[in-house]
C-alpha cells in the first residue's frame, strides 16, 4: 500500500511541476549561448539631474528603480491621471 | 518586475506616426532604418480602418535569438531583447525569423549593402557602458537607465501605444476596455478573460445615474 501511495504522490508532484511556467526572466548574464559583452543594469546608473525629469531612485537599488519606472508607467494611464 | 512589453491600442491609434518620429529623433536612427512603423489595415474604409504601431516586441522566447548563428542576442533582467553589434555579421537570419519584421539593416556599412542589424532596443541601449557615447552611437539612447520609458510610448499623443512592465500596461489596457466596452477583439480578450468564445467582449461597465 505504501509504495502505491508514494507513487501517487510522485505522479501528483510531477504533474503540478509540468503545469508550471518556464522561467523567462533574468537570463541575461547566465545566457549560455550569448557570446558578447556583458551589459550593465539600468539601476546601477545614477538618476539624472532634476531638470531632465528622469525621476529619482537610489543608485544600485533595483527596487527603487522599479518603483520609479512603475510611477512613470502610470503616467500613461489617463484614468488615473484625471480622476486621482 | 515582470517583462517589458509594448501594447498598441488599435481603437486609439490615429496613424500620426509620432512614435516613428520620436524613435528616430531620440535614437538618431539613420536613413533607411525604421525601428518602429505604423501598419494600417482597411485603409480608407470608413469604420473599418485600424492602425497599430509595430516594432520589436521583445519576445519571451525570441526567434531572432534562436536562429542567430553568432549568438549575439541576449535578454536583460527586465525582459528586453538586445544584441551586440560587435558580434553581428549582418547575415539577415533574424529578419527572416522575426514575425514582426523588426530587424533592420542599414544600406551602407562595413558589409556593403547589408550592414549590421539594428532594431528597437526598448530604449535600453546595448552592452556598452550605460549612457556612454559609445552606447548612444551604436544603439541609441538608454532611457531605462535614465529612469524613463521608451520615447515612442511616452510621446504617443493618444496613449494608444503603451510601453513598460507587462503587468502594469495590461492593467491599464484592461481598465480602458472595461470603461469603453469594446475594442479588445484584436488582442483576444475572450481567450484571456472571457468565456473562451472567439470574439467575446468584456462585460459592460455599470452606468452611473
Amino acid at each position: 500500500m505504501r509504495p502505491v501511495f508514494a507513487f501517487l504522490i510522485f505522479v501528483f508532484i510531477s504533474g503540478i511541476t509540468a503545469c508550471g511556467e518556464r522561467e523567462q526572466v533574468v537570463e541575461q548574464q547566465s545566457e549560455k549561448r550569448y557570446q558578447g559583452k556583458r551589459d550593465g543594469k539600468p539601476w546601477d546608473s545614477a538618476p539624472l539631474a532634476a531638470e531632465f525629469r528622469g525621476g529619482t531612485w537610489t543608485k544600485g537599488n533595483q527596487q527603487s528603480w522599479e518603483e520609479q519606472i512603475k510611477q512613470r508607467q502610470l503616467g500613461q494611464h489617463e484614468h488615473k491621471r484625471i480622476y486621482q | 518586475m515582470a517583462r517589458m512589453k509594448f501594447l498598441c491600442d488599435a481603437e486609439r491609434c490615429i496613424e500620426c506616426n509620432g512614435c516613428v518620429t520620436a524613435c528616430k529623433n531620440e535614437n538618431e536612427v539613420p536613413w533607411g532604418v525604421n525601428r518602429r512603423r505604423v501598419v494600417t489595415i482597411n485603409d480608407g474604409v470608413v469604420g473599418a480602418e485600424k492602425s497599430i504601431s509595430v516594432a520589436c516586441m521583445h519576445c519571451s522566447d525570441a526567434p531572432c535569438m534562436a536562429v542567430c548563428p553568432v549568438d549575439c542576442f541576449y535578454r536583460t533582467d527586465d525582459g528586453v531583447v538586445l544584441h551586440d553589434k560587435d558580434l553581428c555579421i549582418g547575415c539577415g537570419y533574424c529578419f527572416y525569423a522575426c514575425p514582426f519584421g523588426a530587424p533592420q539593416f542599414p544600406q551602407a556599412g562595413a558589409f556593403g549593402l547589408r550592414g549590421k542589424m539594428d532594431k528597437c532596443t526598448f530604449c535600453a541601449g546595448g552592452p556598452e557602458a550605460d549612457r556612454s557615447d559609445a552606447e548612444f552611437k551604436k544603439y541609441g539612447r538608454n532611457r531605462l537607465a535614465e529612469g524613463k520609458l521608451p520615447a515612442c510610448a511616452e510621446m504617443c499623443s493618444t496613449k494608444a501605444l503603451l510601453g513598460g512592465d507587462g503587468d502594469v500596461i495590461a492593467d491599464i489596457y484592461r481598465e480602458r476596455v472595461l470603461r469603453r466596452g469594446k475594442g479588445s477583439e484584436v488582442w483576444g480578450w475572450g481567450t484571456a478573460y472571457g468565456p473562451g468564445k472567439p470574439g467575446a467582449q468584456p462585460p459592460q461597465p455599470a452606468r452611473k445615474s
